[in-house]
């Protein structure tokens, strides 16, 4: 049984009115940022830093939405797409950082002149051009989706299966990022970034202007996942997501349109992993660990699965809570989480934009009914 | 200097051949003891350890203790506080002697005397102190004990330290520097020491290989002495891995049992299972404590009681779980998956507040602590202990499976819900029994790793991910699956582990099974039937 509308990826008007929201947000705020500090409308650093923290998290749960609520694939490994994508960014600032390391050597980290490395590994080659780290941050979690999926799809790994290994892969890049050897930093990570592009990543500005770029690069995922569920292609996700085995007697190629969707949906995480490092300024391998991609789950979950901007809400949303939560009541942010997971599966499948339609006095389209071959699709 | 050690040694040779039988040069080892050179004070302490004289133990003990006095005109005294008495005789003295001394340590004269105690001990009337006495002995191979133990290998009569103590006279006569006449005793003890094997005699032959003073002879001896030790160690080593890796499987195979329960009747991707585990080692924890506030005597079997309490607690809890949760979301797996992870959260957040979220300390019982030596193997009696255990369970869970009406009605679930429940199955009732066994076999796996792992409310953590590997690499809803699965999983990760380290070799395995998982989405044995989902 499947309670998740198909109708709710069609309302453009949403998509655009919220990408409209996110930027205005991020723009005012960066605008609110520079403002002089005894200003009352004065946003401090924590402040702008946080919200770009809450941005790229939004791009994360969007990407789990569009593999999950269109196409049905529970990723438990997201995350570790998305710290990719800021290892690639994390690079590129590292080797900004120059001869300004307590080192002092203008080729290598600090980290590899600690671990007494002649040379740089040759995957960092090239990772002082900030085009070619805008290129990795989404060909590399492009290309390990690639690989992982085609493997993954080809065979028919579906359903709790492809959740377990999603959740295995992302336990193992945690291992091996955790290891010295592997030259990205090992336990510390990449980490006192001074510039990127030759500006000081601790002005103002430098963070208004980052604050920005993410909440527009937001808004342009959230439009380009919605160009692509909302065409012929993102109809087929939808039947792939509710009946696989129909889809494929129809004639289609499910595997290829799982594919697709994961490889774009993992690019977007990288983007979002490579935004967040630059506003907080670490990865470490612990980004990895398999309770973050979990958690980006239940972002979409108690936004809307399937509806992409409440993807975007419940991430903001949830992460808002948890910045509240530890800072007053430590001790219970995980029960609050716990109790998150349980009360939205429990009582609201279609999350807070279900609720809001509702109220709206606009019942979700009626539920796929059940059909036989869509209880072998889920289990 | 080479002239005044070899001067000493043979002081000490001919000091122990004199004091063996006889009593004459005894007297003179007790003055010694304070003489100023060190050669002689360690000459006294070989005569001493040697010497049947009762007084000898006390005064290399007062000695080693630093209550040992030397006074001017000679005799040395050993003092106790207020009490002060005469070494030789351990008469106490009337006057205390004016201008005592006490005699001081160096390192060589506190190697002398550790060698003694063991050298004393060799005559003790406990066969297992004179094994362990020789063992000391042995690693040390102190050309200066030769005497000592060749004595005590003239009286002794029990097999298995008379075949140590061969092994030490060997290793000792080793010990010392090659003479051109003395070839064929060296020789007999490079076949000694070849014939005990093990890490010690292969350092003592290896360093005789290379030895450019040794005889050609002894030292091709020696040569071929360490290759056949080398081997015999690396096929003892892949035994010891295997071992490790069959108690590593062990565990794994009681964390997935019960999750291989649950998903394989219901369907149900319980995420809390490693709570569960966790529970059940905090359960052992608390009636260990209960035990120790009333009835200390039973604390050697605190195990034996937790095994039941923390089934029927988890077993219950998991009842508790499945009506109050699980049961709403049937039919949505992944679904039962974000529910089960929140309330692993919550369960860990409580314990973490009831216990604080540091490691606690749960006792092994004496006898499951040390371990048991099979040939060039140690084998951990906690391990073992597991091992077995996890063979129990698993029959036991066949038996419940094959000869109870619950396990009937079980496989009757798994195979075709709804045919199950139209022939009069009451699923619902069995949904709830078959996620309480699931939980109590977690609390079982709890008991267990209890006794071999840090008892945090992180546990269940380090496991869930393993477990999930095992169910899915095994095939789900199959208890052999389940049992080669782990096993499988157990013995790779140790078989790699000394070629790419532990961590790598974490990696590797997860790599293999998802790799693996590809070919065969189902798993090594999947489950096959009319009921069973395309």
């Amino acid at each position: 049984m499947n309670p998740f509308s198909t109708h709710a990826p069609r309302s453009l008007r949403g998509v655009i009115w919220m990408a409209m929201a996110v930027v205005v947000a991020a723009g005012g705020l960066a605008v609110a940022s520079l403002l002089p500090e005894g200003n009352p409308l004065h946003a401090s650093a924590f402040v702008v830093s946080l919200a770009g923290k809450y941005l790229s998290y939004a791009m994360l749960a969007l990407a789990v939405d569009l593999v999950w609520g269109f196409a049905g694939i529970l990723t438990l490994g997201h995350a570790a797409f998305f710290a990719l994508g800021g290892y690639a960014m994390g690079m590129y600032l590292m080797r900004e950082i120059g001869a300004r390391g307590v080192y002092g050597n203008a080729d290598l980290p600090d980290f590899m002149i600690f671990l007494s490395w002649k040379n740089l590994p040759w995957y960092w080659w090239g990772s002082e051009h900030f085009a070619w780290a805008a290129v990795l941050v989404v060909a590399v979690p492009g290309l390990l989706a690639g690989v992982f999926g085609w493997l993954a799809f080809r065979s028919r790994v579906s359903g709790v299966y492809l959740s377990i290994i999603t959740q295995a892969l992302t336990y193992a890049l945690m291992l091996a990022f955790f290891q010295n050897g592997l030259g990205f930093g090992g336990n510390n990570g990449l980490t006192d970034f001074k510039d990127i592009l030759g500006a000081d990543l601790h002005a103002p500005l430098t963070r208004a202007v980052l604050l920005l770029v993410t909440g527009l690069l937001l808004a342009a995922s959230l439009l380009a996942a919605r160009f692509v569920v909302g065409s012929r292609f993102g109809n087929l996700l939808v039947a792939v997501r509710d009946a696989e085995s129909r889809t494929r007697f129809l004639g289609y190629r499910p595997e290829q349109a799982k594919l697709l969707v994961w490889v774009f949906s993992a690019m977007i995480a990288g983007l979002g992993g490579a935004l967040y490092v630059t506003q907080v300024g670490i990865i470490n391998p612990g980004e990895f660990a398999p309770a973050n991609s979990i958690e980006s789950v239940i972002w979409v979950a108690v936004g809307g699965r399937g509806t992409l901007c409440g993807a975007v809400l419940g991430a903001i949303l949830v992460n808002l809570g948890k910045t509240l939560f530890t800072a007053w009541l430590p001790e219970f942010w995980l029960y609050g989480l716990g109790l998150l997971f349980i009360g939205t599966t429990l009582f609201l499948p279609n999350g807070l934009m279900g609720l809001w339609r509702h109220a709206r006095k606009a019942p979700p389209e009626e539920v796929t009914p059940e059909v036989a071959d869509t209880q072998g699709d889920e289990a | 200097m080479h002239r005044v050690r070899t001067a000493c040694l043979l002081a000490v040779l001919w000091l122990g051949a004199m004091v063996l039988p006889g009593h004459g040069a005894r007297a003179d080892a007790f003055a010694d003891l304070a003489s100023p050179q060190l050669a002689a004070v360690t000459a006294a302490i070989s005569t001493l350890a040697t010497s049947d004289d009762p007084q000898a133990g006390a005064a290399l003990l007062a000695l080693g203790e630093r209550s040992l006095f030397a006074a001017p005109d000679g005799n040395v005294y050993i003092r106790h506080g207020e009490s002060v008495v005469e070494a030789r005789t351990g008469q106490p003295v009337a006057s205390v002697p004016e201008g005592l001394k006490p005699i001081r340590l160096n390192n060589r004269i506190r190697t002398a005397l550790a060698g003694a105690q063991a050298g004393r001990e060799l005559l003790a009337p406990q066969p297992a102190t004179r094994l362990r006495a020789a063992d000391a002995l042995y690693a040390r191979h102190d050309p200066a004990m030769l005497p000592v133990v060749e004595h005590a290998l003239a009286v002794e009569k029990d097999a298995t330290v008379r075949t140590r103590l061969t092994e030490v006279r060997a290793a000792t006569i080793l010990g010392q520097p090659p003479a051109p006449d003395a070839l064929a005793p060296r020789l007999e003890a490079v076949r000694a020491l070849a014939a005990a094997g093990g890490p010690e005699a292969r350092g003592i032959l290896a360093a005789l290989a290379q030895s450019d003073a040794e005889a050609p002879a002894l030292r091709h001896e020696a040569q071929a002495a360490v290759s056949r030790i080398d081997w015999h160690l690396r096929a003892w080593g892949v035994a010891q891995n295997a071992f490790y890796g069959l108690s590593y499987g062990s565990v794994l195979l009681l964390a997935a049992t019960g999750l291989a329960i649950t998903f394989g009747v219901m369907g149900v991707i319980n995420m809390a299972h490693g709570e569960m585990m966790m529970i059940g080692a905090y359960v052992t924890w608390m009636v260990q404590q209960a035990i120790r506030a009333t009835v200390p005597a039973l604390e050697p079997v605190v195990i034996l009681v937790a095994i039941p309490v923390a089934f029927v607690v988890c077993g219950a809890l998991g009842i508790v779980i499945e009506r109050g949760l699980i049961r709403f979301l049937y039919g949505r797996p992944l679904e039962t998956l974000l529910a089960t992870w929140g309330l692993s959260l919550i369960l860990q957040q409580a314990v973490r507040s009831i216990f604080g979220p540091t490691n606690i300390a749960v006792q092994t019982p004496g006898w499951l602590s040390g371990s048991v030596a099979v040939g060039g193997m140690d084998i951990t009696l906690n391990r073992l202990a597991i091992l077995v255990f996890a063979g129990l369970v698993l029959g036991g869970l066949m038996l419940v499976l094959r000869r109870t009406p619950l396990g009937l009605q079980m496989r009757a679930v798994t195979q075709n819900r709804r045919m199950a429940a139209l022939m009069g199955i009451r699923t619902p009732r069995v949904d709830a029994l078959a996620f309480g066994l699931g939980a109590g076999l977690a609390g079982l796996a709890g008991v267990a790793v209890s006794q071999i792992d840090n008892v945090s409310p992180n546990l269940g953590q380090s496991y869930i991910i393993d477990s999930f590997m095992v169910v899915v690499f095994g095939g789900v809803g199959n208890l052999w699956g389940t049992l080669a699965a782990a096993l499988a999983l157990g013995m790779g990760g140790k078989v790699l582990e000394p070629t790419i380290g532990a961590v790598s070799a974490k990696i590797a395995i997860l790599v293999l099974v998802i790799l693996y998982i590809q070919r065969h989405p189902r798993g090594m044995f999947p489950v096959r039937g009319r009921g069973v989902e395309s």
